[in-house]
């Protein structure tokens, strides 16, 4: 016991210590806002660079990284070229994310590139309105997001994932009897279940498994493909995250279980984790605006740009929604002949109302992207399977 | 047949919880400290099964001797770095500098081994049993698993109650001023006591890593946690407790995912401690110990 209240004090303590550092944080923000160099402007970029989902911050600030370059040799947009800067906030939901942001204001941002995850964006959303910072967010796809008119997103939003993923599971009849596979602990994950959910009602298909797990239990989902397996299930979805996915695959293989599997955006990457077998994921269905072996001119020179810079790796989707943000926003700056030297709130001002004011852009992810004053791209989702350990299109 | 196959995950998955809270409990029983890096050791020992494995392309049982020695090695460098000049020190600072450990060895491993989360080769090739046409399967990483514990379990008893080392750990958790003056040397003693709880750490992580095949700098925080439980839940200090333990929390964990709620599984594993120890506050098989003034 009295280990107990020594234990219990010293996290007390631990606790102060740390709201008191995060509210220095907080008093001593320095005021960026009245800009700087009239030739630069800084973007600010926020996304986990290390922990479980780090393949998307590094994707992310690696493409952007990529964009800046590119605009800047060739000398920019009016005369104005970027400076990007990048911070780690290890996708979490909370003071990471708000602590990654504080430093990017302390570093100048004037427009912001993130974040890369749907936890942390909620996390910083209030911040970038009170503070009045354009944002636009590479992959955060929940619809809660952009509630606030100065964000915007780049992916498309969860409803829109999940019902697309339904509509093409029954239009095409892929599978009858389906079991779901969900993290209730995730805002990303839950949101694609409810609008998948919802759906699949509509549309007919049987869900016959409803499972989840949490952030704290992610290793062990042997309850849940077991319930998925005595329920006969054809075709688990996933609207999950690569790394529990690929637990999932081998742990499905290793009970005997081979069912369809579909996913969403979340799953690009499985295949470049390093030492997984790629057979697992044979025949794995999902929905992604992007991929890297497309045939058009634009994704060519782009995945060889990329691969040419960082190691020979191949892009996925954020990577390519984050080089797609940057040139959305140099397309915005020209638009509005926007300067270095304005303050952070007066370039929102003036890209909010541009990109809603018939503003159309053909990226990577997708052709004559537009988007609504509610912040919501719009373009739609395609599908992919992996054949032979590459994605390939599934078209309708 | 559902009940069955969950019982079994249960199992497997217990079982690995009960060679992680050997280590535990064995340190606890005869150093009289929580050594929360434990669970740390558990991933050094799974980065370098990995290692060995796929970037040296050596053999998985050589690759599983390197881990046992390096994890022995590691846990004999720890004690005598972190916890031998605070061996006076009050049980807080001790439990303190374990806590310092544990994130030191995480952050090590993110140093070296970078952010990225690797995809382990399990190690085990024991072939998988199939039960009532494929509905019950038991892998090969659950015999293995279930197989290790018993191992340890019976060689562990053996050697502290029958050998001459095993016997010095006893005494020297029972009174280590008193041992000392029996011609014991109570450094040594506790030395191997962390590296055999090391050792079986790099044990641990093979079986983990290979059940659940994926690696991190934090592959081994949860489950280091769980098995503190289970150590406690058992009767931290006893060896077959931390058996006993291990398989009831994995048991009790895997049966409340399937049948109460994925989210509150964790939850009823705590409350479930917490009722063990108001009833039974020593665990399971833990002796009362009147406290020495």
């Amino acid at each position: 016991m009295k280990f107990a209240k020594k234990f219990m004090a010293l996290s007390l303590a631990a606790v102060m210590a740390g709201s008191c550092l995060t509210a220095c944080g907080d008093s001593s923000k320095s005021d960026a806002k009245s800009g700087g160099d009239e030739n630069t402007i800084v973007i600010g970029g926020s996304g986990p660079l290390t922990g479980s989902a780090a393949q998307y911050g590094v994707a992310v600030k690696n493409a952007a990284q990529l964009a800046v370059d590119e605009i800047n040799e060739a000398g920019g947009v009016n005369g104005v070229k970027f400076k990007l800067v990048f911070e780690d906030d290890e996708a979490d939901g909370g003071d990471k994310a708000v602590n990654a942001y504080n430093s990017l204001r302390d570093k100048g941002m004037q427009v912001m590139l993130g974040t890369v995850t749907t936890g942390s964006c909620l996390a910083v959303i209030d911040k970038t309105k009170s503070d009045n910072i354009f944002q636009i967010t590479p992959s955060a796809s929940a619809q809660d997001v952009i509630k606030n008119d100065n964000t915007f997103q780049v992916c498309f939003t969860d409803p829109n994932q999940g019902k697309a993923s339904a509509d093409y599971i029954a239009d095409n009849g892929i599978a009858k009897k389906i079991a779901v596979i969900y993290d209730s602990s995730d805002a990303y994950s839950s949101g694609i279940y409810n609008t998948f959910k919802s759906e699949a009602s509509e549309k007919g298909l049987d869900i016959v498994a409803e499972q989840s797990f949490t952030k704290d239990s992610k290793t062990d989902f042997s309850a849940q493909i077991s319930a998925a397996k005595s329920a006969d299930a054809d075709l688990i979805f996933l609207p999950i995250y690569y790394q529990e996915a690929s637990l999932i695959l081998a742990q499905c293989k290793s009970a005997d279980y081979s069912p369809k599997f579909f996913g969403c955006d979340g799953l690009d990457g499985i295949l470049a984790v390093e030492n997984f077998d790629k057979s697992l994921a044979e025949g794995v269905m999902l929905l992604t605006p992007f991929a890297a072996d497309a045939e058009d001119e634009a994704t060519q020179k782009f995945v060889k740009a990329y691969k040419a810079k960082y190691n020979d790796e191949t892009p996925n989707q954020f990577a390519a929604d984050a080089y797609d943000g940057v040139k959305i926003i140099a397309k915005l700056v020209e638009k509005e002949s926007v300067k270095g030297d304005m303050s952070a709130s007066d370039i929102c001002d003036k890209l909010k109302k541009a990109i809603t004011d018939g503003f159309s852009y053909d990226g990577l992810t997708g052709k004559g992207m537009t988007w609504s004053t509610d912040g919501a791209v719009s373009k739609n989702p395609k599908a992919v399977v992996i054949k032979d350990g590459n994605y390939s299109a599934l078209d309708k | 047949m559902a009940f069955l196959d969950n019982l079994i995950n249960g199992i497997s998955l217990g079982s690995i919880y009960a060679v992680i809270a050997l280590g535990y409990t064995l340190v606890y029983g005869i150093a009289k400290m929580l050594n929360f890096a434990h669970g740390d050791v558990i991933m050094v020992g799974g980065y370098v099964v990995f290692t060995a494995m796929i970037t040296w392309e050596l053999s998985p049982w050589i690759a599983v001797i390197m881990a046992i020695v390096a994890c022995t090695l590691l846990g004999i460098v720890i004690e005598k770095v972190a916890y031998k000049p605070l061996r006076k020190a009050s049980s807080l600072s001790v439990l303190i500098t374990a806590i310092g450990v544990s994130y030191f060895l995480q952050n090590m491993a993110l140093l070296i081994f970078k952010e990225k989360p690797k995809v382990f080769t399990s190690v085990i090739n024991i072939p998988k049993i199939s039960l009532f046409d494929g509905k019950v399967v038991i892998k090969g990483e659950t015999t293995a698993a279930i197989i290790a514990s018993i191992i340890i379990v019976v060689g562990l008893s053996l050697f502290v109650n029958h050998t001459q080392k095993g016997r010095a750990m006893l005494a020297v958790s029972e009174d280590k001023d008193a041992a000392q003056l029996m011609g014991i040397n109570v450094n040594s003693t506790i030395s191997l006591t962390f590296a055999i709880g090391s050792g079986l750490a790099a044990v641990a992580g093979v079986l983990l890593c290979s059940s659940y095949p994926t690696l991190s700098n934090t592959t081994g925080a949860m489950p280091g946690i769980k098995a503190f439980v289970a150590a406690v839940f058992g009767g931290i200090g006893s060896i077959p407790g931390a058996m006993i333990g291990g398989i009831l929390i994995g048991v009790i964990e895997i049966l409340g995912r399937a049948y109460i709620s994925p989210q509150l599984a964790d939850a009823i594993v705590f409350a479930v401690l917490i009722l063990v120890l108001i009833i039974k506050p020593t665990g399971i098989l833990g002796k009362k110990v009147n406290e020495k003034v």
